[in-house]
């Protein structure tokens, strides 16, 4: 397997082609969500629903947990686990959030002071997270 | 023959989107935002392009991870907004200029840049939120758009210089076309942002402003960018800054910068936006 010099940023996924593969089928279900058929039936019949889309266990059990970081973990993508997320009523600046684990308001109140700097989250080193 | 006579970049924040189409632009969380935006929408009615050539990325609407063309050209007659999850934006339909986008497919392949060509596609918050931060709310989009989807969700996306070339090649074939055309390029998306996991909310604000500098002055020097630095410097999604290269690639080595706004936060994003002008 090449090394790949985007895996010493902390805090990130790089959602690259190894990812899109892995993250398959959980981000199909997402996505699917996007659209109001896909809304409609999820919501009459989930576990039907999820049974449409070929994931493992793991990653279905992210998806029932709305373990946010876990799906990213299994190959999920943002663009894709957002639409759950809206799904829940959850939009993108209170998914970051609950990733983050700051909450939704102290988030907000740290991008309303400009964001998370880049000093001290360049590296794992940066974060102890060797 | 047709020509381009500027190049616009724009972050395309889906929030800034939704600002408008609720009526919060006055509000103070966007009130600044859409300031720097003012002298842009009289640019625009001075400008009056004919054609703008939309360089965008698609979040998974047109293109879920079943297809993933590198670069997709909109040869359809006309866009329809996408619904994205909370229903499709309340904005006018997009309409190509159908000829010319079929001859600039036919002109960049032969060209060596092998493109995919959509003969049917919706159109996201990617493509729709700079057609409104320019034009505000009209019955319909004063100008004819071309779209060009850039993959920037599944890594790798195409390089710096890949997608300046690109502009290049976009120019020739602009220049090839016979008709009478005043056409504007964007380039859209950024700037500095991370959406996802524990790093969420970077911000990187001298980058940006770099960045900037850098696309109006040195180009060729911006194009040979790595990866690498955007994802580690600019966040995880701050690496769709790319196709703000397409843009300036369409443009001459040297360009006028007529307008720059920078402002942090819209949502999770640091929002950017410049205007560059041929000199001709």
């Amino acid at each position: 397997m090449t090394k790949k010099d985007y895996e010493d940023i902390p805090g990130t996924f790089v959602f690259d082609a190894d990812r899109a593969r892995i993250g398959y089928h959980l981000n199909q279900f997402c996505i699917s969500l996007g659209k109001a058929a896909g809304r409609e039936a999820f919501a009459v019949d989930p576990d039907g629903y999820l049974d449409r889309f070929p994931m493992s266990a793991e990653q279905r059990q992210a998806v029932i947990d709305r373990d946010w970081n876990r799906m990213l973990e299994l190959g999920g993508n943002i663009y894709y686990t957002a639409k759950l997320a809206a799904n829940d009523g959850i939009n993108f600046q209170g998914l970051a959030g609950i990733m983050t684990g700051m909450g939704r308001d102290a988030y907000r109140r740290m991008m309303l002071k400009g964001g998370r700097s880049i000093e001290g989250n360049r590296y794992l080193t940066d974060w102890d997270e060797k | 023959m047709a020509r381009i006579t500027a190049g616009l970049g724009c972050s395309h924040v889906p929030a800034i989107g939704v600002a408008i189409d609720q009526g919060k632009t006055e509000e103070e969380y966007w009130q600044p935002v859409f300031a720097g935006f003012e002298k842009s929408r009289q640019w625009m009615r001075q400008a009056n392009p004919d054609v703008i050539f939309l360089v965008y990325n698609d979040h998974c609407t047109a293109f879920d991870s079943s297809v993933i063309p590198t670069f997709a050209l909109g040869a359809a007659a006309e866009f329809e907004p996408a619904d994205e999850g909370w229903g499709p934006r309340p904005v006018p339909v997009v309409r190509n200029h159908q000829i010319m986008a079929s001859h600039i497919a036919q002109s960049l392949i032969l060209d060596e840049f092998d493109i995919t060509v959509m003969h049917e596609m919706q159109v996201d918050h990617g493509l729709t939120v700079p057609l409104s931060v320019v034009y505000g709310q009209p019955e319909e989009w004063p100008a004819l758009v071309i779209p060009m989807a850039v993959n920037v969700v599944m890594y790798p996306p195409p390089t710096g210089n890949r997608c300046y070339n690109l502009g290049k090649a976009i120019r020739r074939a602009v220049e090839s076309f016979d008709e009478d055309l005043n056409v504007v390029i964007f380039g859209t998306g950024g700037m500095s942002h991370q959406l996802q996991y524990k790093r969420a909310g970077l911000i990187n604000r001298e980058w940006d402003q770099r960045f900037l500098d850098h696309l109006t002055t040195d180009p060729d020097g911006l194009a040979q960018m790595p990866h690498i630095e955007y994802l580690r410097e600019a966040g995880s999604e701050g690496v769709e800054m790319v196709m703000w290269l397409v843009m300036r690639g369409a443009l001459d080595d040297e360009v006028v910068e007529v307008h720059r706004h920078y402002h942090v936060p819209a949502s999770n994003t640091a929002v950017g936006h410049i205007i560059l002008e041929n000199k001709g």
